[in-house]
């Protein structure tokens, strides 16, 4: 597996397109990227309207009275902690994405570069874990958390969420492309290997950090079935929760949630606009040949 | 003492690496067998167990998976995820491989409408849920109008017991074709050039060149992605937790309830019956397991591998 140039700049084919052919596949992109992009749309157009708007037969894609800010305002007002759960939301995404890079980095390491008994088993223990859905043992994982005392809190939140066989997984085979040379020399130079692993490695490894980091941070920041069990108080309530008790009550009218879904999706849009390639790459990577 | 110090190596020095080694898989490996291994292994313990917040666990044989098979609402669960299974995963495949097969050409704003096509697998599966929610609205949502001048302006997809799979199988595929769309256009990429100029030298069309040239050499990819989509379309939760909020959660009569749902439902309900959801829990992953097997069986019959690695 390797973390190469994948899908990002590369001209895709061997030859040019006929004509009629470019004509239908340019046919065909629009209207499945309307489709793609309509529900972007409706969801800030919605934001953006009055409520004697919403059941308008037919619909308006731009509303006529635009009234983002009290939209805005509505959401606040109706729900005041918005602004809590969108930080829960962040601080348990970085808590997890942080978490993850340092004892995956370690593991990582560990499992690429050092021969010790038993490395072949653990690790491939390890990978068995990734077979394994969460909901095939998130009765355990929640009875588990219970008997820590961590129920409501975020080590609930966070601290399984550090651990991942699938980063492992990824880190290894990008620290094992590395020269070895480059980290015999340091050690040579008396570096252990700690800070082989800081100074050299890692260095060389930010594209698969990277890559491996706006994945993590993408599911961490919309996680709903876990913060769901564990988070029993606005105090540890993250984003898609705070949501989904915003469409539970029934009365909720759809340009407030639309307001809201719009803010929670903001910040994982705009880091994939910025963070594109990592994105693609990160994905890319679980694809290519094993 | 000595053959014990020797299993981590003959030297001192590759001794002293062994003890790094370990120290640096320490936390992460801990960690997993923590988090993940020993709830995984409970998992089956406590499945046989009659447990709920309220009294001590008691062995009861295979009495939560006998009350399972007389279940109605679990038989309807398992349905509904077999149906959703079997409408979702051809979609997803079948519209990200042609999705990936278009931007794959040499096409001006190519990467403009990978973008697009990307953006709902970043989007968050609550938030889309909740707009989707909205798109099915009952005579004023956009599905609604849409559909108007064909005369099914009126339909209430989120309560109808035979339209509700519906709306949920499409904001599952739309949110999903971007993430395959990107393992499929990676995978296009590794057919090698040489292939289609030979075959092209052959005289094969550029149907022949698809079927007997790329197909083949995509394959690996395509059985990845069949895979993947599979043992996430048994696990279909949160789409039908947020759509069915604001009716019946699970759908009137349940028509909407997954496998997944109800093992939430009964582990985090009302009844807290850990016992029974663990069961559950265990034949979901059982399912998952055996058709994993069951393709991994199949792919010697169409996956083909490059015998060197290229």
């Amino acid at each position: 597996m390797m973390i190469h140039k994948t899908t990002s700049d590369v001209p895709p084919t061997y030859e040019r397109v006929p004509l009629y052919l470019q004509a239908i596949s340019y046919v065909l992109l629009l209207v499945g990227g309307a489709i793609m992009l309509l529900p972007f749309v409706w969801m800030v157009s919605t934001a953006c309207k009055p409520p004697q708007e919403l059941t308008r037969i037919p619909v308006t894609f731009i509303p006529e009275n635009q009234v983002c800010r009290a939209n805005f305002d509505g959401l606040y007002e109706r729900v005041p902690l918005f602004n809590k759960y969108l930080l829960n939301s962040a601080l348990m995404t970085a808590g997890r994405t942080l978490g993850q890079m340092i004892t995956c980095s370690l593991a990582a390491y560990g499992f690429a570069r050092f021969r010790f008994p038993g490395r072949n088993v653990l690790f491939a223990l390890c990978l068995a874990l990734l077979m394994v859905p969460l909901q095939a043992f998130i009765i355990q994982e929640f009875i588990l958390i219970n008997d820590f005392g961590w129920r409501d809190t975020f080590y609930a939140l966070i601290v399984p969420g550090t651990f991942s066989a699938f980063a492992l997984f990824l880190l290894r085979q990008a620290f094992m492309q590395i020269p070895i040379e480059l980290e015999e020399a340091a050690m040579i130079d008396g570096a252990n290997p700690l800070q082989v692993l800081f100074h050299i490695t890692l260095p060389l490894s930010v594209p698969a950090l990277a890559a491996f980091g706006v994945i993590t941070v993408q599911a961490a920041w919309n996680d709903f079935l876990w913060p769901l069990v564990v988070s029993y108080s606005p105090g540890t309530r993250v984003l898609p929760v705070g949501l989904s008790f915003l469409i539970g009550q029934r009365n909720t009218p759809f340009n407030l949630l639309m307001m809201g879904s719009f803010l929670g999706t903001l910040p994982m849009l705009i880091l994939f606009l910025l963070l594109q390639r990592y994105f693609i790459e990160g994905i890319s990577m679980t694809g290519v040949k094993r | 003492m000595s053959s014990i110090l020797n299993l981590f190596g003959k030297t001192p020095l590759t001794r002293r690496r062994a003890l790094w080694g370990l120290l640096l898989i320490a936390p992460n490996t801990i960690g997993l067998f923590l988090f993940f291994g020993w709830p995984i292994l409970q998992s089956f313990r406590i499945s046989f167990y009659e447990w709920n917040a309220f009294n001590t666990p008691r062995f009861v044989d295979i009495d939560n998976f006998q009350r399972l098979y007389h279940d109605p609402m679990f038989r309807k669960s398992l349905i509904n995820t077999l149906k959703l299974v079997g409408l979702v995963v051809p979609l997803e495949v079948g519209l990200s491989l042609f999705a990936a097969i278009l931007l794959n050409q040499r096409l001006r704003g190519r990467l403009v409408f990978r973008t697009i096509y990307f953006l709902p697998v970043v989007t968050s599966t609550v938030a889309a849920s909740i707009v989707w929610t909205f798109v099915f609205q009952r005579r004023y949502g956009l599905m609604a109008t849409l559909l108007k001048p064909l005369g099914y302006g009126d339909l209430n997809w989120l309560v109808e017991p035979n339209l509700v799979l519906f709306p949920i199988v499409i904001v599952t595929v739309w949110q999903r074709i971007g993430f395959d769309m990107v393992l499929f256009l990676a995978g296009l990429q590794n057919v090698p050039r040489v292939l289609h100029e030979a075959a092209m030298i052959d005289g094969a069309n550029r149907w022949q060149r698809f079927r007997h040239v790329t197909l083949p050499m995509l394959s690996p990819t395509t059985f990845l992605v069949l895979a993947l989509a599979t043992i996430s379309s048994f696990q279909i939760f949160d789409q039908v937790y947020i759509m069915t909020a604001r009716t019946i959660r699970g759908g009137v009569g349940g028509s909407a309830r997954t496998l997944s749902l109800y093992l939430y439902e009964s582990g985090f309900g009302q009844r807290s019956d850990y016992g029974y959801a663990s069961a559950i829990a265990i034949v979901l992953f059982l399912i998952i397991l055996t058709i994993t097997i069951l393709q991994l069986a199949a792919q010697r019959r169409w996956v083909y591998y490059e015998s060197e690695s290229g």
